[in-house]
């Protein structure tokens, strides 16, 4: 306060600066509207942005067709969104081919799954319990969905599709390819040759294919190699390939903190007496992983996302469940931007919500000062 | 004590995973196999119009859906005992020769070379397609030979652009190919002038013609530059499954042949035409000889309709794909569609 006051008097004293109260609106408009080519792109700009707003108001809201059907939807032409598609589609969108009279066991795996991982995320709650905690949810939801078990009437994996199938193909490539990736990049670091190289090996031929080949080798070549009367679920070789992409992924970025954990750590561990597993576990691990959480949740939201790819196996993930409403004869050529932005939206709510979440545990784990100092 | 406990799991979870989804899928026995399952696994198309796609309800409708269930219905009696296994173009034959699915009813076009090279069988076509052409009124063209000069929007997909190709390249028809990854844009960039000729099976562009807002604007000129017979597909070698497919087929095409449709199919049970007694399993014992239920036929017919239904309840003119019977209609009212005799 003192000394923002003397810095004022001294200026005022020395130039005469005209002061910050008289002409903050100047000081602050000077940059967009200072020169007249400054002004005329600012008001392009702004032309432009309210154009925009106010036309996707009119197509998403004033405009848009709330009632009736494809009929209504056909004769406006355009002219507006058309929800009654969503309102039609929405339980096909979410749950996908699922059988229609089934659709609470989906929704209330979802349920399980969402409730489970909003519970885990609670630092209070942080204790071995959550492992077991886990191990019953995901049996749980293993039941609900495929059934054959309390009378639960069985749904083969191919009828799975919608948000459940993006939920389970994302965190369980995640949740896995994280334990994959830790193992993976403790070997990269590791002092025995053999273990280096199969490392380094196995991650730069998994990062050197696209995902999209991955998936390919998984649904196309891996049956034709299987003994005659063997065949994996194709659900089921997918989600490898996923766990197996993230793993060299996450190997990478989990290498990075480890080389970033100055070697006085490891080095005092071992005076300390504690084995390798032992001091990675308890010394170095928990400070390599604290300085990657963002890289990490750069990962997470990714793989969210390129888990999409697995439309072109023929599983029917939540992005493809939009695209097939589409094509309902019904419906097709009528509503084509409506089922996509409800998928943005649900990509976009939960990108935002790891996101989020990063930054409240990278926040409570204070990455940047604790760093060495555990 | 918690490592050990975590290994068991592992263990138990990697082979829970294995015996629930280890499926047999011998090349013999197909039925039996199917049998022991309890449902037939059908490869359709993951979505196309009128052929398989989902209703509101999340359940697969089309007629390749329908020609699934009809084999369901001739093996178990009833239609839904069908799991429908979505397969991509580039993946379907492999789907069928690694015993992911025992039945291919997916707009697959029957040729020489998938007949006698990749270890599989075809049944009886099921609906004659191909290449046809659309433009715009506005373009004042009646034939393909007036065409010059003109862009042509298609997409990416098996033979499309070949068959342009040999089509027009013997008759020195100049044209420039606009290649669209996404159905929606493809059709907009024909509807939005940006082609002059929009291409691919015709029953594909009845739909497109379908989503128009001035329907009447297009016209499809009357050349069809490729033969597309659409046909199920199964293994090779395993002729009892190839039968029972090949002979449900039949039945459907034989049933509106002999006027037997879904709603009067149990008067038709009193007919006194041998052969048609002979197709529901009055007299006679061809389910036998199909190691099925007598009444296959009469189940799949009384379940599904007759050939006819089929088409018109999925492509028909009262659906918004709006196709004609064309070469669809029955041989005697001059299509191709032919059944051999049942006796």
């Amino acid at each position: 306060m003192t000394d923002a006051a003397q810095l004022n008097t001294l200026a005022s004293v020395a130039d005469e600066r005209p002061t910050r109260n008289a002409s903050s609106w100047y000081t602050l408009l000077k940059p967009y509207i200072g020169s007249p080519f400054n002004a005329v792109v600012t008001f392009a700009c702004l032309w432009l942005i309210y154009r925009l707003v106010t036309g996707a108001w009119g197509w998403l809201v004033t405009r848009a067709i709330v009632e009736g059907g494809p009929q209504t939807c056909k004769a406006a032409a355009g002219a507006g969104a058309c929800w009654p598609f969503l309102a039609a589609k929405l339980r096909f969108l979410i749950f996908g081919f699922y059988p229609y009279d089934e659709h609470w066991r989906p929704a209330l795996a979802v349920l399980l799954f969402l409730g489970a991982m909003i519970y885990s995320m609670i630092p209070r709650f942080w204790s071995r319990r959550l492992l077991w905690l886990w191990l019953a949810v995901v049996v749980t939801c293993g039941v609900l969905m495929y059934g054959g078990l309390f009378g639960l009437t069985v749904v083969n994996t191919t009828n799975w599709g919608g948000l459940p199938l993006s939920f389970m193909l994302s965190s369980v490539g995640l949740a896995f390819g994280f334990v994959l990736g830790v193992l993976l990049a403790l070997a990269r670091s590791s002092k025995l040759p053999a273990i280096q190289v199969i490392a380094v090996v196995f991650i730069e031929m998994v990062r050197g294919v696209p995902l999209v080949s991955i998936l390919f080798m998984a649904s196309v070549m891996l049956p034709l190699f299987m003994p005659d009367g063997v065949t994996i679920d194709k659900l089921l070789r997918a989600q490898v390939a996923i766990i197996i992409f993230a793993g060299a992924y996450i190997a990478e970025t989990v290498r990075g903190g480890l080389q970033a954990v100055p070697k006085g750590q490891h080095e005092a561990a071992a005076s300390l007496g504690l084995g390798y597993w032992l001091s990675m576990r308890k010394i170095v691990l928990p400070q390599a992983l604290k300085i990657v959480i963002p890289p990490l949740v750069n990962i997470f939201i990714g793989f969210f996302q390129d888990t999409t790819l697995v439309t072109i196996i023929g599983l029917l993930d939540f992005l493809d469940t939009v695209r097939s409403a589409m094509r309902d004869p019904a419906w097709q050529g009528i509503a084509v931007l409506e089922g996509y932005i409800f998928a943005a939206l649900v990509y976009a709510v939960f990108s935002y919500g790891m996101g989020s979440y990063s930054r409240f545990i990278e926040r409570r784990l204070k990455t940047d000062h604790g760093h060495g100092r555990h | 004590m918690s490592k050990m406990i975590t290994r068991m799991v592992a263990f138990g979870l990697a082979a829970a995973a294995f015996s629930v989804f280890a499926a047999p899928a011998s090349a013999q026995a197909t039925l039996e196999a199917v049998r022991k399952r309890g449902k037939v696994l059908c490869g359709v198309s993951p979505t196309a119009p009128g052929f398989s796609y989902a209703d509101d309800k999340g359940v697969r409708q089309g007629f390749d859906a329908d020609v699934c269930r009809a084999v369901s219905s001739a093996v178990f009696g009833v239609p839904d005992k069908v799991d429908f296994v979505p397969l991509n173009t580039n993946v379907r034959f492999q789907g069928l020769q690694s015993g992911e699915v025992d039945l291919l009813s997916r707009q697959t076009t029957m040729t020489f070379s998938r007949d006698t090279s990749l270890g599989l069988d075809f049944a009886p076509v099921v609906f004659y397609d191909g290449q046809g052409l659309m433009v715009s009124t506005k373009l004042g063209v009646k034939s393909a030979s007036e065409l010059s000069q003109s862009a042509v929007c298609i997409l990416p997909g098996t033979t499309t652009l070949q068959n342009l190709e040999d089509y027009f390249k013997p008759r020195n028809i100049k044209y420039e190919a606009v290649v669209f990854e996404n159905p929606d844009e493809w059709r907009n960039a024909f509807f939005s002038g940006r082609c002059d000729v929009i291409t691919t099976d015709r029953s594909d562009l009845a739909s497109v013609r379908a989503i128009a807002n001035d329907p009447k604007q297009y016209v499809i000129l009357p050349e069809t530059i490729s033969k597309e017979p659409l046909a199920p597909v199964v293994r090779q070698n395993d002729s009892n499954w190839r039968d029972i497919v090949s002979w449900t087929v039949n039945a459907l095409i034989a049933a509106e042949e002999y006027g037997i449709t879904k709603g009067n199919i149990d008067e038709q049970l009193k007919s006194k035409d041998p052969e048609i007694q002979r197709l529901l399993g009055v007299n006679g014992d061809l389910g036998k000889m199909l190691n099925v239920d007598n009444k296959w036929a009469y189940n799949a017919i009384k379940q599904l309709g007759n050939y006819g239904e089929l088409f018109e309840r999925n492509l028909g003119e009262k659906t918004p794909l709006g196709l004609t019977r064309g070469p669809n209609q029955l041989w005697n009212k001059g299509g191709l569609i032919y059944s051999p005799p049942f006796r």
